[in-house]
């Protein structure tokens, strides 16, 4: 408490023209860097007026990419999710060796660039890969298809989950869950009774953001994607052949989609922020 | 609880969607072909699944799949399951054949006139009114010429762009290896960027108004004319350029494993029809056969053309050449020359 109070005192001292200057900057900064493009983005989308944007959005073959961008989101969210939410309580709540080697691992995915994460999939299951022709001859499909669109980008948003938990839980520490142990509670009640109420904003903030970066990822799915038309391209894919098809109308009006799902996501977000302060 | 619930639900419902995709009983083929040919594939793929049906064929969809040719090749090598290729030139084809060996050696005799249906060439693309007064190759190299070409390493067009511009510094007077090489050389100096790709390098032309001249395929140039305005580009066309063969094939060890192969053989066939001729024409690529050629004359500018084989000796020895590791374009091309 007495933190706050000596900061409010603090910022109370800072001279005003400091203080309007370093907001303007701010604000000037965040308005030409995002809400120009962002409002570039829906204006070009509807260039060619409300018809023609839903004449885009409607076409099969960007159908098939917000259908193929949703499965992708939808198994490799809850994948995620339950894997960070083990990782997280691994890290937080046990001591063992290997514990930073497994903080490293985790945070893989943000040092690697997605092109090679892409690339280490098309070397493990390509047709010239480790396992490419054993696939091929049981007939399974991993890359040019979608469970390799789906590894790709499980392994590009694995971090999100587990990085929002484990300060989180460190921080609760294991009174309350130990304190339920020696009320009598099982194991999987302790989970599910305390740690998950405490944790249950955090974590659907890890959710929101694995999400939009599941939804919008582009370089890894790019190189294991084979880009077919309307069968391996996601929403940003598509966009990028709508673009080169010099179709820039249509490829603003499904990247709108995209930029609609940003802006839910910040919503969202806003609201779990808020939710994570007046619960904590 | 509940809530893990709602997500299983809807996890299912969203599979639940997807799952007709694949449930389709008709018959599918993907054609896997460089940048450039979107707009015909569109064309040519709705024609044959038409005349396909007609001849009491299953309903055939062509998926497509587009990108740089080497770029292309590359992805059929590592797995991509194409049916055809229809690629930029006979050398990606050929490594397809060599590294993944899913087709034979002998694959470009399998069609009429180097499994080439149509042909095509490099041109110039140049801003409205010419303002930098591009007129041939040697226009290229003066200092204040940008010029846009996408990367030899990925791109078909880019690397007939390349030895095009190499063909004339030899056809020269007095020109020789060295000049061409000398003259090559120069050229990439006013290069700016390299896209993966011809229409990468297109967009970066047109729509973000990089570069004074855009070395591009000649269908790819007409489209760029007639989709953005003929009021804000023009075309030039050089003194000497080179013949383009884009080649196409089945691929054997995709179809015969898919069962594909009857109907990717006619797919290929029927290129070479007046049918298909036609739609290869009024896409901008040269058709092969003389009747619509000579109905078409109007369209295509006469050019000196000269080809790959007499002048570099086929695409295996250009490639080795030039395009390698290490080759001529590694040796001209690099950051800081």
């Amino acid at each position: 408490m007495s933190g706050t109070s000596a900061k409010s005192v603090r910022t109370r001292t800072e001279p005003a023209p400091v203080r309007w200057l370093l907001i303007i900057v701010a604000f000037l900064f965040l308005g030409l860097f995002l809400f120009v493009p962002l409002a570039a983005v829906f204006a070009q989308a509807l260039e060619k007026g409300w018809d023609a944007y839903l004449v885009a959005i409607r076409e099969p073959d960007a159908l098939a990419a917000v259908k193929l961008t949703l499965i992708t989101a939808a198994v490799s969210v809850p994948v995620n999710l339950v894997f960070g939410v083990v990782a997280a309580w691994a890290i937080a709540k046990f001591e063992f060796r290997g514990k930073q080697l497994l903080i490293t691992l985790i945070d893989l995915p943000f040092s690697v660039s997605p092109v090679i994460s892409g690339l280490i999939y098309v070397l493990l299951f390509g047709l010239q890969g480790w396992l490419g022709p054993w696939l091929q001859a049981h007939d399974i499909k991993i890359i040019f298809a979608v469970p390799g669109i789906v590894l790709a980008t499980v392994f590009v948003t694995f971090p999100f989950v587990a990085r929002e938990l484990i300060p989180l839980m460190e921080a609760q520490g294991k009174d309350e869950e130990e304190a339920a142990i020696t009320l009598g509670a099982s194991g999987f009640q302790t989970f599910w009774r305390v740690t998950i109420p405490n944790i249950k904003w955090g974590l659907l903030y890890g959710v929101i953001l694995c999400n939009a970066r599941a939804m919008g990822e582009f370089g890894a799915v790019s190189v294991v994607s084979g880009h077919i038309r309307g069968a391996t391209n996601t929403i940003p894919l598509h966009v990028e052949i709508l673009y080169n098809e010099y179709n820039y109308a249509a490829a603003f009006a499904v990247a709108s989609l995209l930029a609609l799902l940003a802006l839910v996501t910040l919503v969202v977000k806003s609201f779990v922020e808020w939710r994570m302060r007046e619960t904590s | 609880m509940k809530s893990l619930k709602t997500i299983a639900t809807l996890a299912a419902a969203v599979l639940a969607l997807a799952a007709p995709l694949a449930a389709h009983a008709e018959v599918n083929l993907l054609n896997v072909s460089y940048d450039p040919t979107r707009e015909l594939y569109q064309d040519y793929n709705a024609a044959f699944a038409k005349y396909w049906k007609g001849k009491g064929g299953d309903t055939v969809t062509v998926k497509q799949s587009h990108g740089g040719s080497g770029k292309q090749a590359r992805a059929v090598i590592d797995g991509l399951d194409a049916d055809v290729v229809t690629l930029a030139l006979a050398y990606d084809i050929d490594e397809i054949g060599e590294k993944a060996k899913l087709i034979p050696a002998n694959w470009q005799k399998r069609l009429p006139h180097n499994s080439s249906p149509y042909t095509s060439t490099i041109v110039f693309l140049v801003r409205k009114g010419n303002p930098k007064k591009v007129r041939d190759w040697n226009d290229l190299i003066r200092p204040d010429v940008k010029v846009i070409t996408p990367n030899p390493k990925t791109s078909g067009g880019a690397r007939w762009n390349y030895l095009a511009a190499w063909g004339y510094a030899l056809k020269q007077k007095g020109g020789n290896e060295a000049k061409a090489k000398e003259f090559v050389t120069k050229l990439f100096k006013n290069v700016p960027v390299l896209d993966s790709g011809a229409r990468g390098s297109t967009t970066t032309f047109v729509q973000r108004g990089q570069g004074d001249v855009l070395l591009a395929w000649e269908n790819e140039a007409f489209l760029a004319v007639n989709e953005l305005g003929k009021d804000k580009f023009e075309i030039v066309v050089p003194s000497v350029s080179i013949l383009a063969e884009p080649p196409v094939t089945v691929v054997d060890k995709v179809v015969d494993r898919k069962g594909t192969r009857k109907v990717a053989e006619e797919y290929l066939k029927y290129l070479y029809t007046p049918a298909g001729q036609e739609i290869a024409a009024k896409h901008y690529y040269r058709p092969i056969d003389k009747n619509i050629a000579a109905k078409y004359a109007k369209v295509f500018p006469k050019v000196k053309l000269f080809t790959i084989d007499d002048t570099f000796g086929g695409w295996k020895a250009a490639q080795k050449k030039h395009f390698a590791d290490g080759g001529v374009f590694d040796q001209i091309y690099g950051p800081g020359k």
